[in-house]
């Protein structure tokens, strides 16, 4: 996106200003799997590249929603096979409405052009080529209640000079009398991780589709074993 | 064998010669010059063997003009064109970081006899 092209200076009020609210760049492309783990490969250049394997187990479209009748577009799809015994009637009503093999859950990408896809297609990792930029989503893992250290970067205080039982503790957490009240958004301690999460700008390194297995360079949020969402990059340079 | 380790198989080399720390190696590194590659030979005595798999290193310590000189390469590296063992040593210790404190004679790895 042009940023350039955002600012009204220099054109006349109406003519070529587009709203700010548009927005150019959506979701083209996304697939679902499950987060292998890291390890490293060497690069052409015989450099050592930090990957995050991401496994694509059977990653099927499930149901379609257009704007004509859902408001908005996207495809849902499901990862990996469940005996069908196991599904809850709700559960084994939506696989058998839409005649797809049931799997372990249900995901809904949003995607800005659905009409090239149809019901039951498989996803496969040739979605993305080697190169190609991505962000991953995925639930990052649960550190629990969390002090303020840890959760947001504190400094923490002194471990000597007569400091007691403050040395982990945020210190001030505002004024006196005026405002005589902690303002809102005040960094405390508390829950830490288990969200979902987005790392952007993560670049394809090998795509298998054969072993159906993306390796993406870097970190990749969630544990071992995770659901991780891959889609082209929102803020990749072109 | 889990997917990450059978990826891992895949990048490892199959010419590494077996040598220990203590042993005398010559590493012959590619070198690239501009757009010539070369090979450059650095000879010394391997003071640590660390870590498994893709991530295994080792640590090669030399006298270069009276100067210490330690270099540390990955063991399955591209870069390198193969590993040649000069001699074997005799040593009781995995790490050889004490030969860092020594000078001269005592600075030496007993040969390995048979």
């Amino acid at each position: 996106m042009n940023r350039a092209s955002l600012q009204p200076s220099g054109l006349a009020w109406g003519s070529a200003f587009r709203p700010l609210t548009e927005v150019e760049i959506m979701t083209v492309k996304a697939i679902v799997g499950e987060k292998v783990g890291m390890t490293q490969i060497w690069d052409e250049d015989n450099n050592i590249v930090p990957v995050t394997v991401v496994k694509i187990t059977p990653c099927r479209v499930v149901q379609i929603k257009s704007p004509e009748t859902d408001g908005y577009s996207a495809i849902q799809v499901t990862t990996g096979n469940r005996d069908a015994g196991k599904l809850t009637r709700p559960e084994a009503g939506h696989f058998a409405k839409y005649g797809v093999a049931p799997g372990t859950e249900l995901v809904e990408l949003r995607l800005d052009d659905v009409s090239s896809y149809s019901v039951g297609q498989e996803l496969t990792a040739d979605l993305f080529a080697a190169g190609d930029l991505v962000d991953a989503v995925g639930t990052s893992k649960g550190k629990g209640f969390a002090g303020v250290m840890k959760r947001h970067n504190f400094a923490g205080q002194r471990a000597t000079h007569g400091a007691h039982l403050v040395h982990r503790m945020p210190g001030s957490i505002g004024q006196c009398a005026t405002p005589s009240r902690v303002f809102k958004g005040q960094r405390m301690a508390g829950h830490m991780g288990n969200e979902r999460t987005t790392t952007q700008n993560l670049k394809i390194v090998q795509s298998d589709a054969e072993q159906n297995l993306i390796m993406v360079k870097g970190a990749v949020p969630g544990p071992k074993g995770g659901t991780v969402i891959l889609q082209n990059a929102v803020k990749a340079s072109a | 064998m889990n997917l990450t380790e059978s990826i891992e198989q895949s990048q490892l080399r199959d010419d590494v010669p077996a040598f220990a720390p203590g042993d005398t190696v010559k590493v012959h590194v590619k070198v690239i010059e501009g757009t010539r590659e070369r090979v450059q030979i650095f000879q010394g005595v391997v003071i640590a063997r660390r870590g498994a798999s893709i991530r295994e290193s080792f640590t090669v310590r030399k006298l270069s003009f009276g100067v210490g000189v330690e270099r540390t390469f990955p063991l399955h590296s591209p870069n390198i064109e193969k590993i040649e063992v000069v001699t074997r040593g005799d040593v009781r210790r995995a790490k050889l970081y004490y030969l860092r404190d020594r000078v001269g004679k005592s600075a030496k790895v007993k040969e390995k006899r048979y």
